[in-house]
Formats: structure tokens, sequence, C-alpha cells
């Protein structure tokens, strides 16, 4: 057997776990599908704009919370893009993101109140509505802190992106959620809402990603960037996950498993090959000055990760307004750039 | 000089009737073939859009499937009523609704003017089509296809070996020679009239319906019956991807078709405004009377279907991670790994550099951490020099490391001491030259002065791990450039020997620095060896070491 990368499943019985592991995956995503389900009351439709909505148009999806500084420029690129409809969850925001959203002609808005960890980050909730509303068409399912791109964004639509995946049978596309950081301390630049925030965050890691492919559901995992190197390097195993597979042409049975980190079924997993395929960049917002503030209550709240209690020192590292910045970090120079670099892909789509 | 238009529209109408506005401006008649697909009401819409225009009709409409003879019948219909109507054209050109014409139309017309009497039709024999799609060549004309290839795969694959299984051919009409070639074509009226009335037709049309993709060589194959004047090129440009179908065209593409001063392209985007308002606005200025020149887009397109298929070597990210086993090119880079010459001298890096110009680090997988070269902390890329970092994803490190430093070959030391994974990960690359000096680790124990039961236990451990490497490295599935030394074969002459290692790997080595590198101290080595014998060790790697008065004879720079 050659080292190496990515062990093929072989030997007696390969066939018979595969089988197993098949089964496995289609029970566990008919029980999330059931979650989704059960939690559908926890919403509450605040303003619903989706009768307006037709076969072709690109929805968007998020949980937000307190996101009042982000969202008018998060909209803005996307409505750029050409994201036709927004839905989102505000998971019981205090500073004027339930209304602000409410305001705007092309969002649907549902509130909860309900915990967003117990509710798999966000992700049963979202299910649901996407089993709604996303069935047949194709969805972007986003953070607040993050802004998609893809090969040729400034120049072709969305309906271009997702007629060619169409034209080539992939329902799905994959991205890099790249962590982008000011140069200097992440704290000591003020972020006005509706300022563009690659003004403050100009860079970003380009080389240090690791990558593996995870059984059963054969999903990369990608790890590495900026957050793994400063703040992770004592135990690499638990630094973020990067990859994510954020645009899908949806079908009520399909799941996110992590985030949207991993789906199923696994087919859905399949974003990369042999070849390069056309892939995508989230660029990722997290580092702007609120970061420190909000570290701070995260670390109180626990709701970002499974077992918080070990991410501590994330947060309390976060809470020091930290430098991300360094010698070896690259400037952010638009996506031609980063193809060369080899952190997205435009396939054959020339 | 007349030019007749035949269109075949299958979707985006609207964009359909730009176009044939557009050539009804410029004068040419043209006779559209809407597919029987296409809703009635969306039909009737785009009827009525063109309703307006002189010598503009629609033919009856047929049901289309792609690879089948109804492109082609449609086709025959098309033409047949543009002849019927326009009795006096001299050309007739074969395009569809998402072509686009880009150069105009006046120039057309003098172009062909120039060429009159000229079928411009790609027509090849199918030795010579490197494009074939799903693997067909000659037996698209020796087979029989019954069932659909887009939608029953199997079935068609499985036929097809039937088929070959038990011999079974068809048998070419008589005279007939197969041709194949893109779809689009501009034909000289009397000739594409004596295609249409030839007198086999039937017997062609008969043969066509059960050749695969006949619209790729009804007309390619037939040309060749009745005219010996052709230039075996398509006027209209179209690029195909991996997966056969064409590639569109974008408004960003604008400069790019506006250079390839090509005639007409397939296929335009149908919501690329700026593309149908340049290439539409009806300005009839000239390019020149250059040849188109498509290099350029071929270029283009034929290094995107490299990289969709086999992808940028040693690159490694969300789009392409590849299988372990499918190839063996899995850095981007040649590098070079020098085992065990760190132990033996002092600053081996540095002097590699200078006689080889290669950035050469010290031991990358070192157990504390990576030793980039010059001391760095971080190298491009923001690859980290923490070694629970690099030994999370030892082969994703190695891998990241050479893609980041792409331009500029990379070396570095390796040794017993250092993560094991990423050892057979380097001697499966087929971009790694390896140059191991066995037994070295010996002598940097014997400098560590450590008390002896412990040097004897790590002499034992490092032995078994170089030991473990050797195999690695001389397995079937190995793909480096490897140089083994024994410490004792290279120290009868490290000079010569360093040279001729150097030589091998390094393309343009610096002859200025012929001075070997400060070699430690060796004194005392043998007797240190002796003593590991003793105790019942046997350090073999090392293998017979000369006698020390050899030793210092061979090396000036030592005392």
């Amino acid at each position: 057997m050659v080292p190496g990368l990515y062990e093929r499943a072989g030997g007696p019985g390969a066939r018979l776990r595969n089988l197993g592991a098949a089964y496995g995956m289609r029970r566990r995503r008919r029980r999330l599908l059931g979650r989704a389900f059960l939690k559908r009351r926890q919403l509450r439709a605040v303003v619903d704009r989706t009768p307006t909505l037709g076969p072709d148009d690109i929805l968007a999806f998020a949980t937000v919370r307190n996101e009042a500084d982000r969202l008018p420029w998060f909209l803005d690129h996307h409505r750029r893009l050409g994201v036709t409809h927004f839905i989102f969850v505000d998971n019981d925001s205090d500073d004027g993101t339930g209304a602000f959203l409410s305001d705007q002609p092309d969002c649907s808005v549902w509130h909860t109140s309900h915990s967003y960890k117990l509710s798999r980050f966000g992700l049963d909730w979202i299910t649901w509505l996407m089993i709604r509303h996303g069935h047949g068409r194709w969805c972007l399912v986003l953070d607040a802190d993050e802004l998609f791109i893809y090969p040729h964004w400034p120049t072709r639509p969305l309906s271009a992106l997702t007629e060619r995946l169409d034209q080539t049978g992939t329902p799905m596309m994959g991205a890099l959620m790249l962590d982008l950081y000011p140069q200097g301390p992440v704290g000591d630049t003020a972020y006005r809402p509706r300022q563009d925030p690659l003004e403050i965050l100009t860079h970003f890691d380009a080389g240090n990603y690791s990558i593996q492919v995870q059984r059963p559901m054969k999903n990369l995992w990608v790890q590495g960037g900026a957050r793994a190197r400063a703040f992770f390097g004592d135990e690499p195993r638990r630094a973020p996950t990067l990859q994510k597979v954020p645009l899908v042409r949806w079908h009520w049975r399909y799941v996110y498993v992590n985030s949207t980190h991993a789906l199923l079924p696994p087919r859905l997993n399949r974003i990369y090959g042999e070849g390069e395929t056309l892939s995508g960049v989230l660029l990722h917002t997290k580092f702007l000055d609120s970061i420190v503030k909000r570290s701070a209550e995260e670390r109180l709240r626990q709701e970002h990760f499974a077992n918080s209690d070990l991410y501590n020192s994330y947060y309390e590292s976060l809470t020091q307004n930290p430098s991300l910045w360094c010698e070896a970090s690259t400037p952010y120079r638009g996506w031609r750039a980063l193809e060369g670099l080899g952190v997205m892909s435009r396939g054959d789509w020339v | 000089m007349r030019l007749g238009i035949v269109m075949l529209c299958h979707s985006a109408l609207d964009r359909a009737a730009q176009v044939v506005r557009h050539w009804s401006d410029n004068g040419c008649p043209v006779v559209i073939h809407v597919d029987r697909k296409v809703p009635e009401d969306v039909y009737a819409r785009f009827v009525d859009k063109i309703g307006d225009l002189p010598d503009v009709a629609v033919c009856d409409r047929i049901q289309c499937n792609w690879g089948d003879w109804s492109l082609v019948e449609a086709t025959q219909l098309a033409a047949s009523e543009l002849l019927g109507t326009f009795p006096n054209l001299d050309y007739v050109l074969l395009t569809s609704g998402t072509c686009l014409p880009l150069r105009p139309v006046p120039e057309l017309t003098t172009y062909l003017e120039d060429h009159r009497g000229v079928n411009f039709i790609e027509s090849v024999t199918c030795e010579e089509v490197p494009w074939i799609q799903g693997g067909l060549g000659h037996e698209r004309f020796t087979l029989r296809f019954p069932f659909s290839w887009k939608r029953t795969k199997r079935l068609f694959d499985a036929f097809v070996a039937l088929q070959r299984r038990v011999g079974y051919k068809r048998k070419i009409p008589s005279g007939l020679v197969p041709h194949m070639g893109s779809q689009w074509w501009c034909l000289v009226r009397e000739d594409l009239e004596a295609i249409l009335n030839h007198h086999r037709r039937a017997e062609f049309d008969r043969y066509f319906k059960g050749v695969w993709i006949p619209d790729e060589s009804y007309f390619q194959t037939l040309i060749r019956q009745v005219s010996d004047r052709i230039e075996s090129r398509s006027l209209t440009l179209a690029k195909f991807d991996f997966q056969g179908r064409p590639h569109l065209f974008y408004d960003d593409h604008l400069e790019l078709l506006r250079r390839s001063k090509c005639f007409l392209v397939r296929k335009v985007w149908p919501q690329a405004d700026k593309l149908y308002d340049t290439f539409l606005s009806g300005d009839n200025t000239s390019w020149g009377d250059d040849e188109p020149e498509p290099g350029r887009i071929a270029r283009i397109c034929s290094s995107a279907l490299e990289r969709r298929v086999r992808g940028r070597p040693g690159l490694y990210m969300v789009g392409r991670f590849p299988r372990n086993d499918s190839e063996f090119i899995r850095t981007s880079a040649r590098y070079a790994v020098f085992e065990g010459f760190g132990d033996l001298f002092e600053n081996f890096p540095g002097w590699i550099e200078r006689r080889t110009g290669f950035r050469c680090h010290g031991h990358l997988f070192a157990p504390e951490r990576a030793e980039f070269a010059d001391g760095a902390k971080l190298v491009s890329g923001a690859l980290s020099d923490n070694a629970k970092l690099r030994d999370y994803n030892a082969t994703g490190f190695l891998t990241n490391l050479l893609w980041n430093t792409r331009g500029r070959r990379q070396a570095f030391l390796y040794g017993p001491r250092d993560t094991k994974g990423v050892g057979g990960f380097i001697a499966s690359d087929v971009n790694a030259d390896v140059v191991v000096l066995t037994g070295a680790w010996a002598v940097r124990l014997f400098c560590e002065n450590l008390p002896f039961a412990e040097a004897r236990r790590r002499a034992a451990e490092l032995q078994q791990r170089e030991a473990d490497h050797l195999k690695e490295l001389r397995q079937s599935w190995a793909r480096a450039r490897v140089q083994v030394w024994s410490l004792a074969d290279f120290l009868r002459n490290p000079s010569d020997n360093l040279d001729n290692i150097i030589n091998d790997i390094s393309p343009a080595p610096s002859r200025s620095v012929l001075q070997l590198p400060p070699m430690v101290d060796l004194r005392g080595f043998r007797q240190f060896l002796q003593n590991l014998k003793n105790e019942g060790m046997d350090p073999y790697l090392v293998g017979d070491l000369p006698p020390s008065q050899e030793l210092r004879a061979s090396n000036p720079a030592m005392p």
C-alpha cells in the first residue's frame, strides 16, 4: 500500500462494512430530518415573504444573533451576487437586528429564543425552513460573518454559476472558509456598519491548510489557517473545520450534518476529485473589532462548540486583542490571486 | 454575394430573435427551425417577434434530441426551405440560436466572396479526431445505437460491448468514407443542393439514422461526395469542456472574442448582455481583413481541460484531493532530501545553498520544531515551525511547503530522529531526490557524550528506525531517486563522493564553492563504535570504517 493521503477502503468484508455504513448514514439523515420537524414549533414567523418566490430564485439562509453591524454589507454583497431572497432565523437579538431585517424587501424573518446549541447550532431550524422553501432551488447557507465568492464573481452572477453546476451535473459546490484579519491587533480598528469589511481585514494565511478525508461520509476535513496557527498550536486536532458546502441545489431529503461542513446523503460531499473542481471561498470576517467583546460573551454563553469548556483558552486569547498578522501573511487581492495561490479553483469554467 | 442562414433553436428564443434580426438587417435571408419541445406559447411569441422581418421564415418543427438523427433532419428541413424560397443564394451558413456573429456581416460576405466556391466545413476522418466523446470513433459508423447515451448510459455501453463481443458490423454504403467535424458549417449553395438532391439520398439517410451523433458526420461525410473544394475548418468557434459540452462565453470574454477575429462563436450565455449589445450593435466598422485566430481561446480552453482532469500537481485544496494510489506526482516541484549529512558536517544547509542555489532547510521534521532556513519561525504561506501543527499532518506540511515555495528548488535534512510518517511519502514521490548516509546518527551520538548505556540504547533505536526507512525507500511503489551510502564508504573519499552527489542532483552547481563543509571531529569515533560492538550492539549501517589514519588524510580540514 502506498503511504500517504487518502486510502481506499479495502480488504475482506469491505463491501459489507460499506453497506453497514450506508445504512447508518441513512438512519442518521432521517433522524436529523425528524429533529428539524420537531423543532419547527420553536420558530415564529416575523415577516414571511416566501409566497412570492419563483422556481429560479436563489435563496440564502442564515441564523443570526446581534449582527446589526455586519448585516448591511452582508446583504449588499450577496444581493450583488444575485441572491434573490434571504431567509433568516433571528436567535433573540437585542440590537435591532430583527427590525432591520424585517424592513428589507427581500428578507423573510423567523424568530426564536430557544438554544442555539441545542438546535445543532441553528441547523435544525434552518433545515426545517429549507424543507419548506429550499426544495428544488439553489440555496446558500451562510453565517452572518461569511461573504461568499467564487471564480469570476465580479463579472458573472450566481445564476451563471448555478447554471454551470446544473449543466455539469453537480448539485453542490465546496468552499474554503478563509479567515481574514487586519494588519495589527484585531480590536484596534473600529468597523462602521455598511463599510466593506475587507478594508480592515486585509490579510490571510495562504498555504498552511491540513486536509484529510473523513469516513464514513467521505467529506474533506480541512483545518489550519490563522486560527490553527495562532490559537491551536498545542492541540491542532481541535482547530476549527474550514471546508464548507454552502451552495446546494436543495432537496427536502438532504441534511447538513455539522454546520455546513458536511451533508447527507454522502455523495454531496464529493466536492473534490483527481483534478480541480470548481470551488469557491467564504471570506470569514470574524476578526473585526467586535470579536474582542463578543468572545467574552461567548465564553460565558458557551453556545458555540459542542464541548465548549475545551475552547476556553481560545476565547481567553481573543479577549486579549491579539494580532493574527505575521510577516508571512498574504494580502487579499481578489479572486484571481486566490486562484493562483490554489485557495480556490475555476476547474474548467473558463 | 448572398448569404442565407439556417438557424436551429432550442432555447433562449429572445436572444435567437435578436440574432435573426441582426442577420436580416444585413440582408441575409433566414430560415429557422425551432425544437418541438419548445412550448407552443413561447414559440408563438417568438414568431410574433420576428414577424415584421422580410426574408425570414420558420419551417416545420420536429422534436430534437441530442446525438440522434433529428438534428440532421431539422437541418435538412430548414435548408430545403431556404433553398426553395431564396433561389439566388451563393452560400448557406448553419448556425444555432445561441451562436453569436462577432465580425460585421459584410466582412463575412467579403471573406466568402474572396473564397468563392470553397466549402467551410470541418471534415476529418475518424482516425484524426482527438476530441471523441464516449471513446467511440469509427465505431459510430459501424455499430447500432438504439439506446440513448444521455438517459440510459448503462444500456448504451452494454449494447456497444455486446456488439463488439459478437463482432457485429454495419455495412457503410459503398463509396462513403466516414468523416467527422463540427456541426456548424458554411457551404456553397450548389454543393448543399447537391447533397440534398443526391440520387442516393434515401439510402444515405437510412444509413445515417443509425449512426451515433450524425449531426457531426452527415454533411461532413457527404460533402466529400459532391465537392473537392473543402476548407476543413468551421467559421464558428466552438470549444468543449471535459464532459463534451460546449463552453459558454460570458461578458468578461469580450476582449478575448474580439481579438480572436472569428466570424461566429458558439455558445454565448443568454444573459451576457454586454456581448449581445456589443456584437449586435449594427456597427459595421471593418475589423480589417485578418484571418480568424482562435489559437488563444483554444489554449485557454485546453489548459482549463488539463486543470479539470489532472489539476495542478502538488496542490491539495477544497476542490482537489487525489486518491493516493492514482498518481505519483504528489508534490509541486523537485526537491532534495539529505539524510545523515547534518550529523557529519557542520552547517551543511548553508553549504548546500552556496553550492547549489537551492533553498536548504535544516531538519524540517526535527522533534522540537521545523528548522526552516535562517531560523525562520514562519515561511511563506504562513506555514509555522510548530512541531505539533506540523506532525498533525506531516505530509500536508511538506506538500504545503513545496507548493508555497514553488519557483525555487527546496532541500532539507532528514534523519531517523525526525517525524516518521513522512518518510514513506517521500519515497513514493517522483519529485524527491534522496541521498542517505546510513549510520551517520552514530556520529551525532558520539559527539553528544551521553552516558554510555544511554548512547547504546539510542543507537539501537535509531538504527532500527533508519532500517525501517531504508526498507520504505526500496519498496516496489517507491518513485524517488535514491542514493544510499554507508557512512564508511562515504568517508573513504568524502570530497569526491559529495561532489558526485551534488552533480547528480543539481542542474548547475556553483564551481566557486569547491571546499568541503567543515566536518565534525572524528577522533575516537572508531573506538566509540567498537565500544558499542563490545556491548553487543552492532552498528551495521555505519559499515566498515577505514583506519583513522586514512580518515584524517582524506579530510584536510581535520586537525
